[in-house]
């Protein structure tokens, strides 16, 4: 019956062989990659599809009346279909590809945020923001004579929300937020939090980065006016981010990248601007990676979201439950592994984060190591970083046992 | 993985983590503050959040004090400690040598005297580690601030 238990979700093994990746060693041993929450690994379905692309039809796309042309560009939009339905979005007009999460927030932090926050006026952040969605709000405010406020995180690393409506004011015109902390793995309470702000009139965006990849989301149900992810995290290329935002607001906003594609009629007196979506995706966009990220998606899709957090969240309780076992380590974040993501952020001892990844890194384990983007919350916390395993589909128990093994050698090493 | 490369990666840990690197780790010296510094540098290495602060104290020509404090790996740190205590009592100019002679070493640049730096030399192992020698330069990057600032007074 164990047996049975094991990993029974999904099977890990037949994910593993799509992952050229995984056969690697590093420093003579198998690598075992626990960095998910940075970037995840591609199956060989992504990378056939990148291939596919440049070997039969690489074109300019929306322009060309040649058949490459129009194949690439019904390959470009059929992407953007499946990123809609993915997530639950209305219609994909209202899906906007970027480079990442980043310029995502940018996008808005410009084409949204310059018109319609002022000075005097309040933005709503959380101590547990990744600097990216926190900078592009820090400048917002600089240049605009705004005030940023901060839902505090509690000593158990979940958001402080006992004094949430004391937070909002007239003043208040966006709350920005992660969906799942990539720091300590969090899961926060997302629909609740934006149903107060919505009551009030408040525009919404979540930084959804650690969400989209490893568990079901339907944005629509989330109820953010935006809501911004990547595609390097669930098993994608780099280079895509994705923007999606209420269609009402998109159409109001005036564009953020100008050029060619977002316009629709172009004079030496000026022009006027190209549908949704593309009145946001100024030159050319990055076609290739847009187009494998679609079989990304439909790699998630087979294996199932469900099923996929299933499995995160058993590895996850296995990982905690050996760490707890541990003398001198220090666990961040909540401790029900259904409250977190598969994120499990710890201190060893006194050793150093990084001292603790080197070590790690020379028995083929592949952590993170500091900040992670969060300086303010490790100021919170206390600690000027952490050592941070992420996990994905295609880690198993046994890499976590790798992890335990390493952590052993690097106390032995230190002693 | 055969003995032979066991061996090498075990060496090269162990040319990272020399003991006196350890132990600098373990007992730093000149941690703290001075009293009355001429000048106080904060560093800060933006990728991995070590700290150092460095702090000193001229006495005429020499570096009279030295004290260094912060928070980070055991390479940064105890890059720090080794470094407080190699150019202490030292002459400004001297101490610009050292920073010169540990930053070329750290660069792996031929032709440096490993006799002119002492047990600093324990640091090179840190070379076979790129992403660790930001860490163990960052209180050397830091005391040469603290020395232009002090100098400039």
């Amino acid at each position: 019956m164990r047996q049975e238990t094991r990993d029974r979700v999904l099977d890990v093994n037949a994910i593993r062989a799509d992952f050229p990746i995984l056969q690697r060693e590093v420093y003579g041993k198998p690598l075992v990659y626990l960095d998910n929450a940075a970037t995840s690994q591609t199956p060989r379905q992504v990378i056939d599809a990148l291939v596919r692309y440049y070997e039969s039809y690489n074109a300019n796309i929306h322009r060309a009346v040649h058949a490459l042309g129009e194949e690439a560009t019904a390959a470009y939009e059929e992407a953007r279909e499946k990123v809609a339905r993915f997530i639950g979005a209305p219609s994909a007009e209202s899906v906007i590809f970027t480079r990442n999460t980043t310029e995502a927030i940018n996008l808005v932090a410009y084409a949204w945020g310059r018109a319609n926050v002022g000075e005097g006026d309040e933005i709503i952040l959380t101590q547990m923001e990744h600097h990216s969605n926190l900078i592009p709000w820090q400048l917002l405010a600089e240049e605009k004579g705004a005030a940023i406020r901060y839902i505090e995180v509690t000593p158990e690393g979940t958001l402080e929300l006992g004094n949430l409506s004391a937070l909002f004011s007239p003043r208040t015109k966006l709350l920005a937020m992660p969906h799942v902390s990539n720091s300590l793995g969090t899961i926060n309470p997302v629909e609740e939090i934006i149903a107060e702000a919505s009551r009030r009139g408040v525009t919404t965006l979540i930084d959804g980065a650690q969400a989209i990849p490893h568990m079901p989301v339907d944005v629509q149900a989330v109820g953010a006016d935006f809501y911004a992810f990547s595609a390097h995290k669930m098993l994608g290329p780099t280079g895509v981010g994705v923007l999606y935002a209420r269609r009402e607001l998109l159409e109001e906003m005036a564009p953020f990248l100008s050029g060619g594609e977002m316009i629709r009629k172009v004079t030496f007196e000026g022009a006027t601007w190209n549908d949704l979506p593309w009145k946001f995706e100024a030159g050319t966009p990055n076609i290739a990676d847009a187009i494998a990220f679609g079989s990304a998606i439909d790699y998630l899709d087979a294996l199932g979201m469900e099923n996929v957090r299933r499995h995160e969240v058993e590895v996850t309780a296995y990982a905690l439950e050996r760490l707890r076992a541990i003398d001198d380590v220090t666990l961040y974040g909540p401790d029900d592994p259904e409250g977190r993501g598969g994120v499990v952020s710890f201190n060893f001892g006194d050793l150093h984060p990084h001292d603790v990844g080197t070590i790690l890194d020379r028995q083929g384990v592949a952590i993170r190591a500091g900040h992670h983007c969060t300086q303010p919350l490790m100021r919170c916390l206390g600690v000027t970083g952490t050592a941070r395993a992420s996990f994905y589909v295609y880690n198993t128990q046994e890499e976590v046992d790798v992890l335990m093994d390493g952590l052993k050698a690097a106390r032995d090493f230190f002693r | 993985m055969s003995n032979d490369e066991y061996r090498r990666q075990e060496s090269e840990l162990d040319d990272l983590y020399r003991e006196i690197i350890i132990d600098h780790y373990r007992h730093p010296r000149h941690k703290g503050h001075l009293s009355a510094p001429s000048a106080c540098h904060e560093g800060v290495n933006p990728l991995c959040g070590d700290e150092v602060t460095v702090e000193v104290a001229l006495d005429g020509e020499a570096l009279g004090e030295i004290a260094y404090s912060g928070s980070g790996c055991s390479i940064s740190q105890s890059s720090a400690s080794m470094m407080t205590e190699a150019v202490a009592g030292k002459s400004v100019a001297e101490a610009r040598r050292l920073i010169a002679d540990f930053t070329a070493m750290m660069r792996g640049d031929e032709g440096i005297d490993p006799d002119a730096l002492g047990d600093l030399e324990a640091l090179s192992g840190v070379r076979k580690f790129p992403v660790r020698i930001k860490c163990a330069t960052l209180a050397w990057h830091t005391l040469a601030e603290a020395l232009a600032e002090a100098s400039a007074d």
